[in-house]
């Protein structure tokens, strides 16, 4: 089970703002996810190397080549507010 | 360096600033660092993007190769150990600066680690993608009290090698010095524009105090986003200021990121600085790991070229320069190879005198650059490398002063020519050891009795108006040394 203030830490992370029985609902839902994770532990995997991915693979690079970009026209279709000078967002100052 | 805490020195603490530096090298690719965006600087706003840089659903990254050929040149010249597979992570927060929700950047498997430049260590070297620029529209139009944003993607994906050091660093003043040395090595290195202007070098600086003489270090803050040489110096030196007085009172210094303004001299805290894994980093599934190969560190390592402080050494060692005109032609590449040019033009300089090397290396460092302006390439100059090795001579020789040598210079980069030539025509020559030097410095002392009086009973500044008269009369032609020689000589000194 995790504490309240760890469930308000993640909700502030993700920008979300809870009201009290979201809270408690989170507490129950992130506490069993973790206790399934905690499964995990039970595995033997002490001769089992970490990796960061699943395939061994490397990465394929790419030539330093210039491709086209998009037009601003194309750029900004999906945008909810622009201007001249780009996306209109709501200042993260504010 | 310890500074003393406050005007009540003596009941007040000394403490000792322990500076780290997080560096930001935007790398001279001609694309981005995930996709095939053209790199720009100042054109119009968001007119470099494309389904990867704006974060569309789908869209995949992949590196570029020159990008990891710059960073290996970096970590070399730093001395770095290098990952043979390198892994990128996502770096997760939220601003509207970073479409994806998250930065591709490295974690625990960068690219380079440990290393060391001009004394101080480094932590890491690893390669990210930048974010996009944010332009924060308000009525005081600064960052505080903005109302909107107005978001540009053209920077957002390019690429950034970031260079961590260890808090090797302990005053302001160090920390701009050795930011200057990383600028020139990197610049020699070609792997950056190094233009802070433009953020093409960007730096951050961990600042903590404690007091002088322990070793466990304080907390520390984070000053973010130190544009210029002189930010970055007046900035430490205000935060340093700042935590001297948070821990006079007996309080304590808090974790955060601070803002500072130069126009205020102002520190103000930005956001709460959120702990590292807040930023809940993992293995990027969309990069597989980079492997180095020996033949990528070979052409990282052909590339490099000699470094600054490698050239400083030489240039000291071979030709007997002083450390400070060393730095000076090992420090601006061009003024350097002038130099060597220069050096060339007389044949084997094996058998050219050191004290000819010296005057050579001072007309060229110090006497040349202001004359033809500060900035320009001294091979783009009407100057010749031969034509400072004969002037380097004649002074060498006393054949003229300094002043005239001066006006030689002036003369070459004005239309070029000939030395010798030139100081016929102006008449520039010094009077060495002759008669008419003799005569001339008889009649200053006769013009001027009581100054020759004050220096018989050994009043040295006394000889001022003598050499003043004496460089009037001859134009300035007259050799000081030789001056001074035959007033002592005269006055029977």
């Amino acid at each position: 089970m995790i504490d309240r203030n760890q469930v308000l830490h993640v909700a502030r992370l993700a920008r979300l703002i809870l009201d009290e029985q979201e809270i408690v609902a989170m507490q129950r839902d992130l506490g069993s996810v973790l206790d399934h994770i905690e499964t995990i532990g039970e595995l033997a995997l002490d001769d089992v190397v970490p990796t960061a991915h699943v395939i061994e693979l490397t990465a394929a690079l790419r030539a330093d080549e210039p491709v086209d970009s998009l037009s601003r026209q194309a750029t900004f279709a999906g945008a909810p507010a622009v201007s001249d000078d780009g996306f209109i967002v709501p200042s993260p100052q504010a | 360096m310890a500074v003393s805490a406050g005007a009540d020195a003596a009941s007040a603490v000394s403490y000792e600033p322990v500076i780290g530096l997080e560096i930001h090298v935007q790398l001279a690719t001609r694309t981005k660092m995930f996709c095939g965006c053209e790199m720009s600087f100042g054109d119009p706003p968001n007119t470099h993007t494309c389904p990867v840089c704006l974060a569309l659903p789908g869209a995949l990254p992949v590196v570029n190769e020159l990008a990891v050929h710059l960073a290996l040149m970096i970590g070399l010249a730093l001395g770095c150990e290098l990952a043979p597979r390198s892994i990128f992570h996502r770096k997760h927060y939220f601003y509207p600066d970073l479409p994806k929700g998250y930065q591709i950047s490295q974690y625990d498997e960068p690219l380079c680690r440990g290393g060391s430049l001009g004394g101080v260590r480094l932590h890491r070297v690893h390669m990210e993608e930048d974010a996009a620029k944010l332009i924060h529209m308000g009525a005081s139009g600064r960052i505080h009290g903005s109302e909107i944003s107005v978001v540009d993607f053209n920077r957002g994906g390019s690429p950034l090698v970031e260079i961590v050091t260890e808090p090797d660093v302990h005053s302001a003043e160090q920390a701009g010095e050795w930011l200057r040395l990383l600028r020139v090595t990197l610049r020699q290195l070609g792997v950056s524009d190094v233009n802070m202007d433009e953020g093409s070098l960007r730096c951050d600086a961990n600042v903590s105090l404690r007091p002088a003489g322990t070793t466990a270090l304080g907390v520390k803050t984070e000053l973010k986003n130190l544009n210029s040489f002189r930010f970055i110096e007046a900035g430490i030196r205000a935060e340093i200021a700042r935590q001297e007085g948070v821990l006079d009172a007996g309080a304590t210094v808090s974790q955060e990121t601070l803002h500072f303004d130069p126009s205020s001299g102002q520190i103000t805290s930005l956001r709460s600085k959120e702990e590292a894994h807040d930023y809940r980093y993992f293995p990027e599934p969309d990069l597989p790991p980079v492997a180095i190969t020996e033949q990528m560190i070979a052409r990282a390592r052909a590339a490099m070229g000699e470094l600054p402080l490698d050239r400083e050494q030489r240039l000291q060692q071979a030709f007997g320069l002083t450390a400070e005109r060393a730095r000076a032609l090992a420090f601006r590449r061009e003024l350097g190879d002038y130099f060597e040019q220069a050096v060339a033009a007389g044949g084997d300089h094996g058998a050219t005198p050191t004290e000819l090397l010296q005057t050579l290396a001072n007309l060229i460092a110090v006497e040349l650059p202001p004359r033809i302006g500060s900035d320009t390439d001294p091979f783009d100059c009407s100057v010749t490398p031969a034509a400072m090795l004969a002037l380097a001579r004649m002074l060498a020789t006393k054949q003229i002063n300094m002043g005239g040598a001066r006006t030689v210079i002036e003369r070459l980069a004005e239309h070029g020519g000939e030395v010798e030539a030139i100081v016929a025509q102006e008449d520039l020559g010094a009077l060495g050891d002759g008669d008419e030097l003799a005569t001339v410095v008889a009649a200053a002392l006769a013009a001027h009795p009581d100054a020759a009086e004050r220096l018989r009973t050994g009043n040295q500044k006394a000889i001022g108006p003598i050499v003043g008269f004496v460089m009037r009369e001859t134009k300035g032609r007259a050799d000081g040394s030789e001056v001074t020689r035959l007033v002592h000589q005269q006055l029977g000194l």
